[in-house]
């Protein structure tokens, strides 16, 4: 079942990226997805791992909104930095607990933190995050603090 | 009709040429500053403004086609590999013990990584 929904899948990604709709190269095409299909299974078989992906699908696009909103502030927070003469950097590490169960929900939050200009994941450490920002102000903690809450209220909760 | 296709392509350069300056100002931002870890966060402004400034731009130039959809799905693409990527040349500095300059007031990275090594022979003197 597992493998037909694959199928499905890969036909559709395939079908949205060629553009060319004729018998033959729509054939070629699924070819090409059953051996990728076939492929997937015998991986699977090999290390069996998954994706945990438990997320809330409204509570996630409300999410990627507000970050697409934040990129923008952290983009023109670090282009008034560049173009200022002066430079006015302050660098510095430090390290923020995260609070999501997924694996899934901590790499949307790490990825979310290297995103927005201004702060990179450069270690994940059980339990926190090590972050460095190039303009480290003392409300930075707060507003990541902050993202951590609303990634973690994107992750469904555990179905017993 | 002709009046909405204006529009639309003064909004799509709009939206590429601002893209382009982002590009512009990631690049002066890598020149400009001082060492490794600060010319991360410039590469940064060229990978999320600009990417996604010019894609959108490129968006309304196509239209409702299947480009448009290639394009948000590199988009997406993007959105995932250059954080991780980010993350694994930081990850790299780190662990071969390069740290960046703090600033007065601040003592060092809190806390200390627990990857640090000092038995690691890439550790600069």
């Amino acid at each position: 079942m597992r493998l037909v929904g694959a199928f499905i899948v890969f036909m559709a990604l395939w079908l949205l990226l060629s553009g060319v709709y004729e018998p033959l190269t729509i054939g070629l095409g699924a070819l090409s997805t059953l051996v990728v299909a076939f492929v997937t299974r015998r991986m699977d078989a090999i290390d069996g791992d998954r994706v945990d992906a438990r997320l809330n699908p409204l509570g996630t696009i409300g999410y990627a909104l507000w970050l697409l909103i934040e990129i923008a502030k952290a983009n023109w927070t670090v282009m008034k930095i560049i173009m200022s003469p002066s430079l006015p950097i302050k660098q510095h590490m430090f390290s923020i607990p995260y609070t999501q169960k997924t694996d899934l929900g901590q790499v949307i939050f790490a990825s979310s933190i290297t995103l927005t200009p201004g702060t990179i994941t450069v270690e994940t450490e059980p339990g926190h995050f090590l972050i460095h920002a190039v303009a480290f102000t003392s409300d930075d903690k707060a507003a990541l603090a902050d993202m951590d809450r609303r990634v973690t209220a994107t992750e469904k909760a555990e179905q017993k | 009709m002709s009046q909405l296709d204006t529009l639309l392509e003064v909004l799509s350069w709009f939206f590429i040429l601002s893209g382009a300056f982002f590009v512009v100002i990631g690049a002066v931002g890598t020149l400009r500053f001082p060492d490794f870890w600060s010319r991360l966060h410039a590469a940064s402004v060229t990978e999320s403004a600009g990417v996604l400034l010019v894609f959108a731009g490129l968006c309304i130039q196509a239209g409702f086609t299947l480009i448009t959809v290639k394009i948000i799905i590199i988009g997406i693409f993007l959105f995932i590999t250059g954080p991780t990527s980010t993350h694994a040349i930081a990850n790299a500095a780190l662990v071969t013990g390069l740290r960046p300059k703090e600033v007065k007031g601040f003592a060092g990275v809190e806390p200390e990584p627990l990857t640090k090594n000092p038995a690691d022979p890439a550790e600069p003197e």
